[in-house]
């Protein structure tokens, strides 16, 4: 086969080199003979969306789902500024995602062509990395590079912009594996003499704590492997972040929730009053340490991460090790087998007995009502009818989702799919259908708030297309909640514009898709009812209509410590919790 | 270029328990690859993330190697600084970061062109202050000189301040170029 072929031909085959089987898209004038090199071909199956967005969330869902690159197609302008929320949604939680982009010809760039923007530049702040190419001599060299630069490292996303002009051009087809990058190669090892004194300050630990987060998840399965085998054999406390959950099992006994804003008591006060910290893949995020003053005053903290600018950025750590998750949790394991002592049993027994009582406290129990389905009660009881099944969770964004993270449990990575950095509303449905098409025999489920769902709401029309099942569960309390739940906090109960007025009814718009729609209000008609969504081999709306004013708590409030937590069983006077210097924060 | 952030701003309790200690100036020599937006992916880094710029030089270096070395000389705390290295390091066109001041012993010069102008007697002060400070005339007429002056930045400042009185019309300086001493690349 002759490599000389035209760019647009180039994309296609590179995108098949690259082990692509799906990707995401929207045409338009500027990548129409990338569309046309598709419809030449039947290896890559494209999926077409209702809206640049929804294509940017679906890759992320797939990317995270599948431990693959996440490919989106989309032309220039509007189809290029519509995917800005996706790609710093992917740059924030760090998933790999490939975003091709057309571009007016070259001889036109900066004349402000029709559908003209200037993409590298719009997403050069977006993006782990962005191209735009200008000529053809380029184009296969940048197509590999890209996907060497997505997933290698901290993954993120990366922008290619291709002019139309280049897309016609005919040019030589470069095979993957002759190139290589000459000047980002990230650190995968640990250095060895830094595993050394981890081990030997994980050997004196008394109160020690594993906080992990989503970069367990990313460097694939065999760090959830090796995380699990490193906490077996330290018998240490393991929590972990929103993008961390299910590296650790949450069926374990020493997995003690999450942690943070939302965390669980036990998580937060560990965290608080433990003497070594050991953060793999996490990042100290200011959801996760509330006030930075007295975030966890007394403890030494080892941080492994495989990007350097995450150390000592906002926490001051007494041991940095840079590497990948996975080189660096291998190399503690042998480590720590090798030098063959184990922390003071007695001291341990203390820490696990403090932990217990923290843990008694049971900080994600709520008020029980057989006449109001309270959000909580709906998530425990979708969690123990779809436990036992080949299930994914995505999310939107909100108090719902905050329920989902405390009464949904995983045991597997890459279960769970929500947006935690950039906290997208909207990213849940697309999301979905993203998983979906990466795993089209499991039960897809986007756990929804009646507010974020009509953000794109447009890919149910992407769902029935190509016959996607995905399941969403409405938890409608009728207000974005977790904007009158902070309204509650810090302005009085002044509700200002957070009431969901002029609702769509979801059964009927769920009908007006072709999809199936399913309401329930009634606490005793809840498990049937989720049984009829889980059983529909359709997409399904299930408009489950909760408490409209419950709370998620616990909370750590804004500006507080860990250990300055708001109880479900004290939230009475919460109006008057914060004070002044935390009502300026977010 | 970036004003230092007030000082006055209040100290949010998620703000970084890190940056209590003092403000620092250092050079930081930064070697990418000479592509299109390069420049503006470094200074898009320091404005997106608050990082001060005090001074900032660009050329290519290397033209077969397509490599250009950007001086910039930043202020912030000693941690500030050092996530300002981290952050060039992961841009995926950046070959390499290199703190000079941390390094130490680097050598700092800058070029300036200074125009003056006047009559009569200011113009013998200002050709006798120029040879004291080694600036060479690289434009006259009449009423005006344009000096050409090489040193360190204290240096400029301090001629820059002497014209002042005698005429001074304006001022174009490079910013900072740096290379560390002895025979070893950085």
């Amino acid at each position: 086969m002759s490599n000389l072929m035209t760019g647009a031909e180039m994309v296609v085959r590179a995108l098949q080199d690259q082990g692509v089987d799906t990707i995401f898209g929207y045409p338009g004038g500027a990548v129409l003979p990338i569309y046309d090199a598709l419809f030449h071909q039947d290896q890559i199956k494209h999926v077409l969306v209702r809206h640049e967005q929804g294509a940017a969330h679906a890759a992320e869902g797939y990317a995270r789902s599948s431990g693959k690159v996440g490919v989106l197609l989309v032309t220039s302008g509007p189809g290029a500024t519509n995917t800005i929320t996706g790609l710093t949604d992917a740059l924030m939680d760090s998933i790999p995602l490939i975003c091709i982009t057309g571009q007016v010809p070259t001889h036109l760039i900066g004349s402000d062509a029709f559908q003209e923007c200037d993409t590298v530049g719009i997403t050069r702040h977006c993006t782990k990395h962005n191209y735009l190419v200008r000529q053809v001599e380029d184009l296969a060299r940048i197509l590999h590079e890209a996907f060497y630069v997505a997933q290698n490292g901290r993954p993120g996303p990366v922008v290619i912009d291709i002019p139309k002009d280049v897309q016609f051009a005919l040019g030589a087809y470069l095979l993957p594996d002759r190139i290589e990058h000459k000047t980002y190669k990230p650190k995968l090892d640990g250095d060895a003499d830094k595993i050394a004194q981890a081990v030997a300050m994980m050997a004196t630990a008394r109160r020690p704590i594993f906080y992990t987060g989503g970069g367990v998840v990313n460097s694939g399965l065999e760090a959830s492997s090796l995380l699990r085998e490193l906490a077996g054999l330290t018998g240490f406390p393991v929590t972990s972040t929103l993008m961390g959950l299910g590296a650790f099992p949450a069926s374990d006994k020493q997995w003690i929730g999450m942690l943070g804003m939302h965390g669980t008591f036990e998580a937060n006060n560990a965290m608080h009053d433990c003497d070594l910290m050991i953060a793999v893949g996490a990042r100290f995020d200011d959801r996760i340490t509330g006030r930075l003053d007295a975030f966890s005053p007394g403890s030494k903290k080892i941080h492994i991460d495989i990007d350097p600018s995450s150390i000592n950025k906002n926490v001051k750590i007494d041991l940095g090790i840079v590497g990948d998750c996975s080189h660096v949790l291998r190399q503690l394991v042998d480590a720590y087998r090798a030098q063959g002592k184990q922390p003071d049993a007695g001291a341990l027994a203390r820490w696990w007995a403090q932990i217990d009582k923290w843990r008694a406290r049971r900080s994600l129990s709520f008020k029980a009502s057989d006449t109001v389905i309270k959000p909580q009660y709906a998530v425990q009881r979708l969690y123990e009818l779809t436990k036992s099944r080949d299930v994914y969770i995505t999310t939107e964004v909100g108090q719902h989702q905050m329920w989902a993270a405390q009464h949904y449990h995983f045991d597997e990575p890459n279960r769970w799919m929500t947006s935690g950095g950039l906290g997208t509303m909207g990213y849940g449905l697309p999301a979905a259908i993203g998983a979906q098409m990466a795993h089209p025999q499991a039960l897809v489920i986007d756990i929804a708030g009646e507010a974020s769902i009509l953000m794109n709401i447009q890919e149910m029309s992407t769902a029935l297309q190509y016959r996607l099942p995905v399941k969403i569960f409405i938890l409608n309390n009728e207000y974005m909640g977790m904007v009158r739940q902070w309204q509650e906090l810090l302005h009085g109960g002044r509700y200002s514009e957070s009431y969901s007025e002029a609702l769509p009814d979801f059964v009927k718009l769920a009908e007006a898709y072709g999809a199936h729609g399913i309401r329930c209000s009634d606490p005793a008609d809840l498990d049937a009812a989720i049984m009829e969504m889980i059983d529909i081999p359709r997409p399904v709306i299930f408009d489950c209509i909760v408490d409209k004013t419950e709370n998620c708590l616990p909370m750590i409030p804004s500006g507080k410590a860990h250990n300055e937590m708001i109880m479900p069983d004290e939230d009475a006077d919460m109006g008057t919790m914060i004070d002044a210097p935390g009502k300026m924060l977010v | 270029m970036n004003a230092p952030s007030a000082p006055s701003a209040p100290l949010s309790p998620y703000s970084s328990a890190l940056g209590k200690s003092n403000i620092e100036v250092h050079t930081l020599s930064v070697l990418v690859d000479n592509e299109p937006g390069v420049l503006a992916r470094v200074v898009g880094l320091f404005s997106g993330r608050g990082y001060n710029i005090e001074s900032l030089t660009v050329a290519e270096v290397a033209h077969a190697e397509h490599l250009s070395r950007i001086t910039i000389v930043t202020s912030g705390t000693p941690e500030a600084i050092e996530q300002i290295g981290h952050q060039l390091e992961r841009l995926v066109p950046i070959h390499k970061v290199t703190d000079l001041t941390l390094r130490g012993g680097a050598v700092e010069r800058e070029l300036a062109m200074i125009k003056v102008a006047g009559k009569g007697a200011c113009r013998d002060e200002a050709l006798r202050l120029a040879d004291a400070f080694r600036a060479r005339v690289i434009d006259a007429s009449i009423e005006s000189f344009v000096f050409e002056l090489t040193g360190n930045v204290g240096k400029i400042d301090q001629f820059i301040d002497l014209m002042r009185p005698i005429g001074l019309v304006e001022v174009a300086r490079t910013g900072v170029a740096a290379i560390s001493r002895g025979p070893n690349p950085i």
